[in-house]
């Protein structure tokens, strides 16, 4: 067969978008050399078609004639003064590329019968005085990524072929009976399970009382069962804390903490909590809600754009895999990085720089998203130096399930069908690999965890499942993420016990053994159980819609696992030991309260610069161009968006949508998250983001009776008992939290070990991070309140106690302090003020409200300000403060929780008044026609007097790329 | 007639059919949602119906370019049952990657004769927004011509846009002079006021401000904008800070001219 090569490029007279987006990158890097930048798209095809036939692939299929040119074959460098380098980038054999599966259908389609394969890459021309080291860097820093690219430099050379060695199947036995402690600990380093010497030592005792050797798919079986990524060993270990000399003991720290204010709230409307792949709670008499946030940090910290599609990819199945499958209707995402101005030579070795990381992370998300048509309706970006080798990268989804269908039901009988993507080399060791901490070499040892995403093919998946779930042609599913066909198959056979021919699976390329295709994390993989008699029935609406299902195995009722390939068994083992033979662990903990204490700041009478420093710090700053690249109204249930106000610029609390066409009830997003506070006492964090997120949802109209939280922890390493002991101390909020507001947590999900460990041997660590996600019910979304100023001449109260709190508070850091006074919660009065004004926005009487939060006081009221293109002026007097809370800058910028600023007409005056009565509340001021924030202080001096355009440009410039 | 019918055709990638489903029901119209390759089956469903649209969404991934690879199949599979539905005198809208698939199939503008199908005399093309990447945003669009069905002459409407290929562009000036004289041109991005301007008034760098072209026949039409996501009022971005509240959505003219124009006509 010919392989033909196309090459694609922009017509004169017409933009060349990517390759002006390399050059500005190229800028970046401060390389000079480069003085412009060409980009080609390449494919290459294997078919049996001619020259003329090619030609028409040229003209009718890859090219869009108005606007650029095709060649067939390999263009010779461009001629003229300038020196041209070439640099070509294709993807590495195995690694999944959409683009070349859509060519392959539309060939077809235009009646071409033979092709054998297809596969694309990118040329780059750069035109300048480019060095040999000049041209590398570029490479490796812009144009490809070593993990999943082949880099290809000049002329001469030809991409690697495409073409795999079939397999030659043996079976492995790994003999461990015999071995000792230290070559326990060796053979699970070598083999990358992640497994530490107690689980080793449990393994060995069992293959003992065997009396035999584990095969090779065996012990990784177990490696990926026992990971903490998917049993989350860490949190639920016993726990011996110190805390200052008191000893506190946990059985089990979860089940003690998180696990128990749900448990012990027991509220009627949780149908499904930490159960399934997400948690589950009623919507309406007819639908429940799911919602799950999932973390994919390593992968993303290697390769930003596929781990972070992935990571959204894969949350995404988590409500398709919930019950008998929900339809996804929302997700959210917030980011952890570093600062993306920071130097490069600050940046480790094997660490991407954060600016790279954050577009990268931000385009995958986008892509896959967006390409699913499920809207992005809010998320949060943090910025933190500590974040620079560990990014966090956190997905979530929430799903809308018939009430009916929130259980599953296999049987002994049952076939395992696998829906979807095939499976190929990616991904392989992502759920131990995401278990252990990262260093500099991590980026060529585990290359092959990285996985790359088609959101089309799980786009046609979810299309044909709902249509076979509401046929009722199931009776179980669950989505393949973490540990593959091992975890999903082993998960859904643990009560009955499975038989799977690994053979069966289908492949994107020869060459998989046994163990790779059943550890495998290729994505878009869904697995069900099918009743026999159903299967014909259900294939028909796969192939309706060209979605690949396979029978693999069958549901046995042995309670065994059994794994066969071209009928030899390789491998057996006993349910029983593989879900619940994982030792326990008793970890000891230790927390000291910290001794910090307050700076003291040069007094000054006007706070403006520290304002404008506050709005222009990367953590307050507009989000907006993140927010825009994900389309956030697609499936038209858009109700508050992530951007409102009159020139749709103003940053909303919560979103809410509305996901059923015939319905007014909606459902409201929102999150907390506070690592600074973390600095001084995870506890207090961990309160303050139940609170903000509970906040975030009572300010666009969320009844507070009926909200559901989720915890992801992100942490370092916790065999250390201060790092452990941190996490106790959130854990603890956590449970207080949850029982005062009433909001259990519906699901959660941790992931440890988040440090680098530099060339030189410095360690970083990141900060401790909790994300509180929140999901609150809207009876009524006409009833939502946005937190844009509406109109002259109303009233702006301040509802809740503004304190002498700004230890870790954005004054203090644009100041470079921590400070002491980490804001802290008088619970019952908290929860008092979400509910009274709750009631006050369901009587209709607020016109705006907004979360007081990040910044404190003057950065709330200037977002409303500027939101609404109103300016307000204040009085400080009017302020509930505490006895200490004396000096202006604590009045401004304090974050103590629990506060909201809520616009009201003159004529509701009393009305508001009647419903605050006994809180700590104020009158502070008013919307005022002027275009200005002006706060005068108890003594009438003006403390803040700015330019609504100012403050706002202040806001907008840090992230306007 | 009473009874309109329209399809909304799915396709692998489609994401928008749902939400275009529900605004013609509001509109009046019945609706089925099909899959492309039970068209392709039998083509001849098309002959039920009176309004076909392609909505929005990432048919194929939007891999090669934006819609490419669903113009691909429709010209290959579709070509002489879609001619006949334009001659029929039948309405034909492409919203989003429904435009794309319009405009690299033809059969908007149409600058060839209405209703053909080709993939090799393209003159008009959308293309990468000038901003590199995808944006999702509201636009003020004022109509460009009396002919189109599916608009009302004299009203600016608001819409939001979501995309990352929206960038009309021609082939030569020539072809945008005729565009622009001949009345293809259905709606301009513009401002509050009326008037045309750079980013973000004009999103995408589109020539001329185009957002919407229509054919010869004004019974076909793409958009870019989605009318679908404005057919309520609280998916305005203002809502919360208008009096007027219930009763408008700028969205729903599109649909209501179409089912109307069906019920006055056949």
């Amino acid at each position: 067969m010919k392989q033909w090569r196309f090459e694609i490029s922009s017509k004169k007279g017409f933009p060349d978008i990517h390759g002006g987006d390399v050059l500005e990158d190229i800028r970046q890097l401060n390389i000079s050399s480069v003085e412009d930048v060409v980009s080609e798209k390449v494919f290459l095809i294997e078919a049996d078609f001619g020259q003329d036939f090619a030609e028409r692939v040229g003209r009718e299929l890859l090219a869009d004639t108005v606007c650029q040119d095709w060649h067939l074959g390999k263009s010779s460098v461009p001629a003229g003064p300038m020196q041209a380098s070439l640099v070509e980038v294709h993807l590495k054999s195995g690694v999944t590329d959409p683009v070349a599966e859509s060519v392959k259908s539309a060939l077809a389609d235009m009646g071409a019968q033979q092709v054998s394969s297809v596969r694309t890459g990118r040329k780059y021309v750069l035109l300048g005085n480019v060095s040999e080291d000049e041209l590398q860097t570029i490479a490796r820093r812009i144009l490809a990524n070593d993990c999943i690219e082949d880099v290809i430099y000049g002329m001469d050379t030809d991409p690697p072929s495409p073409h795999t060695q079939p397999y030659q199947m043996e079976v492995t036995e790994i003999p461990i009976c015999d071995l000792s402690d230290k070559q326990l600990v060796e053979l699970s380093k070598k083999m990358d399970m992640f497994l530490n010497l107690k689980e080793m030592r449990t393994i060995q005792e069992e293959y003992k009382k065997l009396d035999r050797e584990p095969t090779d798919v065996e012990l990784e079986t177990l490696a990926q069962t026992w990971s903490e990524h998917c049993v989350h060993k860490t949190l639920k270990s016993s726990v011996d804390m110190d805390h200052d000399g008191e000893k506190v003991y946990f059985d089990n720290l979860i089940k003690e903490t998180v696990f128990k204010a749900t448990k012990d709230l027991n509220k009627d409307w949780c149908i499904s909590v930490f159960e399934d792949n997400a948690g589950v709670v009623e919507f309406d008499d007819e639908h429940a809600v799911c919602f799950k946030v999932e973390t994919h940090n390593h992968p993303s910290a290697l390769d930003p754009y596929g781990g972070a599609a992935t990571g959204i990819g894969g949350v995404i199945r988590d409500p398709m895999g919930t019950g008998m499958g929900a339809k996804p209707v929302a997700n959210t995402d917030i980011f952890c990085f570093a600062r993306p101005d920071m130097k490069l030579e600050d940046v480790p070795k094997g660490v991407l720089h954060p600016r790279r990381i954050m577009k990268g992370v931000v385009a995958g998300v986008r892509d896959y998203g967006n390409r699913m048509g499920i809207p992005t309706v809010n998320g949060a970006l943090y910025f933190d130096d500590r974040y620079l080798a560990n990014p966090l990268v956190f997905c979530g989804n929430v799903g809308l399930i018939p009430r009916e269908k929130c259980f599953k039901n296999a049987q002994a009988g049952n076939l395992i069908v696998v829906v979807g993507g095939r499976t190929g080399r990616d991904g392989i060791h992502g759920a131990t690999f995401s278990s252990g901490e990262m260093t500099h070499e991590h980026e060529d040892i585990f290359s092959h965890a990285v996985q790359i995403g088609n959101a089309i093919t799980e786009k046609k998946m979810l299309d044909t499942l709902l249509q076979t779930r509401d046929a009722n042609l199931y009776e179980s599913i669950t989505d393949c993420g973490a540990g593959g066909l091992s975890s999903a198959v082993g998960e859904m056979g643990e009560q009955l016990g499975v038989e799977v021919d690994l053979e069966k699976v289908p492949l994107k390329y020869d060459g998989l053994s046994y163990t790779e295709i059943w550890i495998s994390e290729a994505q878009e993989r869904m697995v069900i159980a099918v009743k026999p008699e159903n299967l014909d029935a259900i294939m028909e609406v796969f192939d309706a819609e060209d979605v690949e299902a396979t029978v693999i195995g069958t549901f046995t009722g042995d309670k065994k696992l059994t794994l066969r390939y071209k009928g030899t068994q390789v491998g057996q083992l006993d349910m029983g030991f593989l879900h619940e033979g994982i030792c326990k662990y008793d970890r000891v903990a230790k927390w000291e309260t910290k001794k910090l204490s307050e700076p003291v700041l040069e007094p000054k009478d006007n706070f403006n610069d520290d304002l404008l420093k506050i709005l222009g710090s990367y953590n307050v700053a507009s989000k907006e161009w993140v927010i825009r690249q994900y389309d956030h109204e697609v499936q038209g249930g858009s109700v508050i968006k992530p951007l409102m106000g009159t020139e749709n610029d103003g940053p909303m609390d919560a979103a809410v949508i509305r996901p059923k066409y015939d319905h007014d009830k909606g459902v409201a997003l929102s999150c907390g998250m506070n690592p600074c506070y973390g600095d001084i006492d995870p506890y207090w964090m961990a309160l303050a983001g139940i609170d903000e997120a509970v906040r975030n949802l009572v300010c666009v109209g969320a009844d507070p009776e009926r909200i559901a939280i989720l915890d992801n922890y992100c942490w370092g390493d916790c065999t250390r008992p201060e790092t452990l002991g941190a996490l106790v101390r959130a854990s603890q909020a956590c449970y207080d939290g949850a029982m005062a507001f009433g909001t259990p947590f519906i699901s959660g999900k941790d992931s440890l070990n988040n440090e680098f460990v530099c060339d030189d041997g410095t360690r970083i660590t990141i900060p401790y991070t909790l994300l509180i996600s929140a999901m609150g019910i809207v009876g009524d979304v006409n009833q939502c309140v946005t937190m844009d100023a509406k109109q002259p001449g109303n009233l702006i109260f301040a509802v809740g106690l503004t304190k002498n709190e700004l230890g870790g508070s954005h004054y203090y850091k644009v100041n470079n302090e921590l400070g002491a006074n980490v804001p802290k919660m008088d619970i019952e009065t908290s929860v008092e003020i979400s509910h009274r004004v709750a009631k006050a926005i369901q009587q209709g009487i607020v016109r705006s409200c907004h979360d007081c939060s990040e910044g404190g006081l003057a950065v709330a009221l200037a977002e409303m300000a500027f939101a609404g293109g109103l300016g307000i002026e204040v009085d400080l007097r009017g302020l509930a403060v505490s006895a200490d809370c004396i000096k202006a800058d604590m009045m401004l910028f304090s974050e103590s929780n629990s506060r909201y600023l809520v616009e009201i007409q003159p004529e509701n005056f009393d009305a508001f008044a009647k419903l605050m009565l006994n809180l700590p509340f104020g009158q502070i001021g008013e919307v005022i026609e002027n275009k200005k924030l002006l706060i005068h202080d108890a003594q009438q001096k003006k403390v803040i007097d700015a330019d609504l355009e100012t403050l706002k440009q202040a806001w907008q410039k840090p992230l306007a790329w | 007639m009473d009874n309109v019918k329209a399809i909304v055709l799915r396709a692998a990638g489609i994401n928008c059919d749902m939400e275009t489903e529900h605004a013609l029901q509001l509109a009046g119209s019945q609706v089925e949602r099909v899959h492309i390759n039970r068209v392709i089956e039998n083509p001849s469903m098309l002959e039920g119906c009176q309004i076909l649209v392609f909505p929005g969404g990432f048919s194929y991934g939007d891999d090669v370019a934006a819609g490419k690879v669903l113009a691909n199949q429709v010209v290959h599979h579709l070509s002489d049952i879609l001619h006949k539905f334009v001659e029929d005198g039948k309405l034909v809208l492409g919203i989003c990657n429904g435009f794309q698939v319009m405009i690299k199939t033809g059969i908007v503008p149409g600058l060839n004769g209405y209703g053909k199908l080709s993939l090799t005399d393209q003159r008009v093309t959308l293309t990468d927004n000038d901003c590199g990447k995808f944006e999702d945003r509201w636009v003020y669009l004022k109509p460009g011509t009396d002919r189109c069905v599916f608009i009302n002459p004299d009203q600016q409407i608001y819409l939001p846009i979501a995309h990352g290929e929206g960038k009309i562009v021609c082939d030569t000036d020539q072809t945008l002079e005729t565009i622009k004289k001949d009345g293809y041109v259905a709606f301009r991005y513009v401002d509050a006021d009326g008037n045309e301007g750079g980013f973000p008034i004009n999103p995408n760098g589109s020539q001329d401000s185009i957002a919407a072209l229509t054919d010869s026949t004004g019974r076909a039409m793409g958009l870019m904008p989605h009318p679908e996501r404005f057919v309520r009022w609280t998916q305005h971005p203002h809502w919360t800070r208008l009096k007027e509240r219930q009763g408008f959505a700028d969205g729903m003219t599109i649909f209501t001219n179409a089912v109307d124009y069906v019920k006055r006509n056949f």
